[in-house]
């Protein structure tokens, strides 16, 4: 075991999964770097790196550069899964999904059930999610909440570097599409991460901090958040169980209504507008399911209802923070 | 000098703070030596702060929840006849002195891998002299990580190893036939890579049926057997504990069969329930530990390795916890005579009494050099 940054964590998984499995493949723009061009093999390893090194050892049949078309990637990954192979799509910046949504919503994520579960298909897609990166309206949104309401599909949103590995493991060892959002601004993030292979099962909660009079849902970037606002209410004597349920389709919503009729008290943290949220889904399953453990109304930390700002200081504001989930978490602590 | 400071144990290589987490003594309260003081919680486990004096508990120095570093004060301990000036003043003056300090939290030593017969091994080394060296050897489902509150306390004017065995921790997965034997085969390569010519051998569980193998094949490199509740000294085999060990998926099924190896079942931390799991998911290691019940743990073989005691010529010490739930300690009559059980500790004493257990170990190696 050792220390290892996300970026790191992903590479060794694809790694080991190609490895293992002569179908796995990896397709996207620049994942081999170069596209072809001599003396600039593996120059870049996808735009973040996360691909270096495998052109080298794997070659061109089974790491592909393409042309810059997310439609016609999609529809490749889809139909190499349907015909026997193991794809993983990098679809970059997930803001580009709008160019491939017949591709993934109905295409891949629809076959097994209109083929009679027949047809399986084992693909998986990377994306980048999240902002902070001051990268613009375009390039720093966060779409899961779209992957998550589509059936079919499976969404993956890690939050640590060991996490990302297990997990991106089981997505492409699961023979159905799985959406994997990576968050930009956790490719250096270090952590404990084993050199061996070894899968995380979808659906399976992570308690990150134990507690007992706050719950606190939430996803990816927002874990490391959460958890510091954990650690700071800890001093002011408010006790903070954050739970982090690594995938929100499935959704190990047992653990967190578990966790509720412990607290009585919920605060979902979601780095997405407000409307149609992650944190919007829970919030209403948990008043659905688990309304009579409730001592307090649930609220939810979310970013505002406008396009991501490009500004330095919006940006900053409209991303949930430290101090924000703090405050909502005070707030309802004390009702 | 009659007040003493109550600080922050270390315990472990890697521990540098404690959270802690429940105060067993009120302020005011007398406490005797070996009194519970307080429940401190580290990343990997919880354990209890055991009054070293006896006296009045004058001054908690702590609240529930509170992160403390290692040597922090948390408690003074004094006569009733001191002055609550004279504590405070001592409070001041420890804190004071403590915040001065430039403290270098030791590194902790960093464990290493050797190629043995074509499987990684790994293992922690811990250098402390040129007496012969302690190799510690963990059970199943365990590695080095279990020793952490002996290794150290062990090194004592000697090196102390800890290695995984196949199957295990950062050990190749791969455990071949999964016996005793091989078992004992690899901890033998092993400690010719590491040019250990002699060595006293501590195993737990099934690493004491390791051990026991060990020492009856090579009697003159083992000067010495540690086994604490032993595979093969005489305690059964709880074959609930090994079968729902592999069984559990999740982390709440493991809960109750990871609470069987403590006499204080809130010993089985979240964190430790999570590095189980960790542990249990990485390829290869479900198919190893099927293998090891089928092969190692298999009535036969602990029958087999049993039988090789009455052979064995180094001093051999047996040590048991009274509470043991794992590996049932067995009645008097089915024990060495000198064996040492310990009250109100599980199967993992070396964990939940590791003073008891550190200083029975020093005493017998010691009488051996």
């Amino acid at each position: 075991m050792s220390q290892k940054s996300m970026r790191q964590a992903l590479n060794e998984a694809l790694q080991h999964e190609m490895r293992r499995d002569s179908r796995v493949i990896i397709l996207g723009e620049d994942v081999a770097g170069g596209a072809g061009c001599d003396g600039i093999e593996d120059a870049y390893g996808g735009v973040l790196g996360v691909t270096k090194g495998l052109v080298g050892e794997f070659g061109r049949a089974r790491v592909i550069d393409t042309p810059i078309s997310e439609s016609a990637i999609m529809g490749a990954t889809a139909g190499a899964a349907l015909a026997g192979l193991r794809p993983v799509a990098d679809l970059m910046f997930v803001d580009f999904l709008g160019v491939c949504f017949d591709q993934i919503f109905n295409q891949a994520a629809k076959f097994r059930y209109m083929f009679g579960g027949k047809a399986v298909t084992p693909m998986v897609v990377r994306a980048m999610i999240g902002g902070g990166f001051r990268a613009g309206g375009q390039h720093s949104q966060t779409l899961h909440p779209m992957f998550t309401m589509v059936p079919g599909l499976k969404v993956v949103m890690p939050s640590n570097p060991y996490d990302a590995k297990g997990l991106l493991i089981q997505a492409i060892r699961d023979d159905d599409p799985v959406i994997f959002l990576e968050h930009k601004a956790m490719y250096d993030m270090m952590g404990e991460v084993p050199d061996e292979s070894y899968t995380i099962p979808f659906g399976e909660a992570r308690i990150t901090r134990d507690g007992k009079d706050v719950t606190v849902v939430a996803l990816s970037l927002m874990v490391e958040r959460s958890n510091q606002a954990a650690d700071l209410l800890k001093k002011e004597g408010i006790s903070v169980e954050v739970i982090d349920p690594r995938t929100t389709s499935p959704l190990d919503l047992d653990s967190i209504l578990e966790s509720v009729e412990k607290t009585g008290k919920l605060v979902v943290v979601d780095e997405s507008p407000p409307r149609c949220s992650l944190a919007a889904d829970i919030a209403a399953q948990v008043a659905e399911h688990g309304f009579h453990d409730l001592t307090a109304p649930i609220v939810t930390v979310t970013c505002t209802h406008t396009p991501v700002p490009f500004s330095p200081v919006l940006e900053d504001l409209y991303m949930p923070s430290v101090e924000r989930i703090a405050a909502a978490i005070r707030k309802v602590a004390k009702l | 000098m009659t007040l003493h400071a109550i600080t922050v144990p270390k315990w472990g290589l890697a521990m540098e703070e404690g959270t802690l987490a429940t105060w067993h003594v009120a302020e005011g309260a007398s406490v005797a030596v070996g009194d519970q003081i307080a429940d401190i919680e580290t990343s990997k486990i919880a354990n209890v702060v055991e009054a070293q004096v006896a006296g009045v508990l004058r001054r908690q120095c702590a609240a529930d929840g509170d992160v403390k570093m290692v040597g922090a004060l948390i408690a003074v301990v004094a006569d009733a006849g001191e002055s609550d000036a004279d504590v405070d003043a001592f409070v001041a003056e420890y804190e004071a002195r403590f915040a001065s300090e430039d403290r270098q939290i030791d590194a902790a030593p960093k464990s290493e891998t050797v190629d043995v017969a074509g499987r990684t091994i790994r293992f922690l080394h811990v250098p402390g002299g040129d007496a012969v060296p302690v190799v510690l050897i963990h059970g199943f489902g365990g590695d080095h990580l279990n020793w952490m509150f002996n290794q150290a306390a062990l090194a004592e004017g000697r090196s102390v190893y800890a290695l995984d065995l196949p199957g295990h921790g950062g050990s190749s997965k791969d455990v071949g036939p999964a016996s005793l034997g091989f078992l004992a085969d690899t901890v033998a390569a092993w400690l010719d890579t590491q040019n250990l010519a002699a060595v006293h051998v501590v195993g737990h569980s099934m690493g004491a049926g390791v051990a026991l193998a060990l020492a009856a094949a090579h009697p003159v490199r083992v000067r010495s057997l540690t086994a604490l509740c032993g595979v093969g000294f005489g305690g059964a085999l709880n074959p609930d504990y090994v079968n729902g060990f592999v069984a559990a998926q999740k982390r709440k099924d493991l809960k109750p069969v990871a609470e069987l190896l403590f006499a204080n079942a809130d010993l089985a931390t979240r964190e430790m329930l999570d590095d189980l799991i960790a542990y249990k998911r990485i390829d290869g290691v479900e198919a190893a530990l099927r293998q090891l019940i089928d092969n190692a743990l298999s009535a036969d073989a602990v029958t087999a390795v049993s039988a090789l005691r009455t052979g064995l010529t180094m001093p051999v010490l047996a040590i048991y916890g009274a509470a043991d739930q794992v590996v049932r300690t067995p009645g008097a009559d089915a024990r060495p005579a000198d064996a040492l059980v310990i009250a109100n500790a599980g199967h993992m004493p070396h964990l939940e009494a590791a003073d008891t257990v550190n200083a029975a170990i020093l005493r017998f190696i010691a009488a051996q050099d």
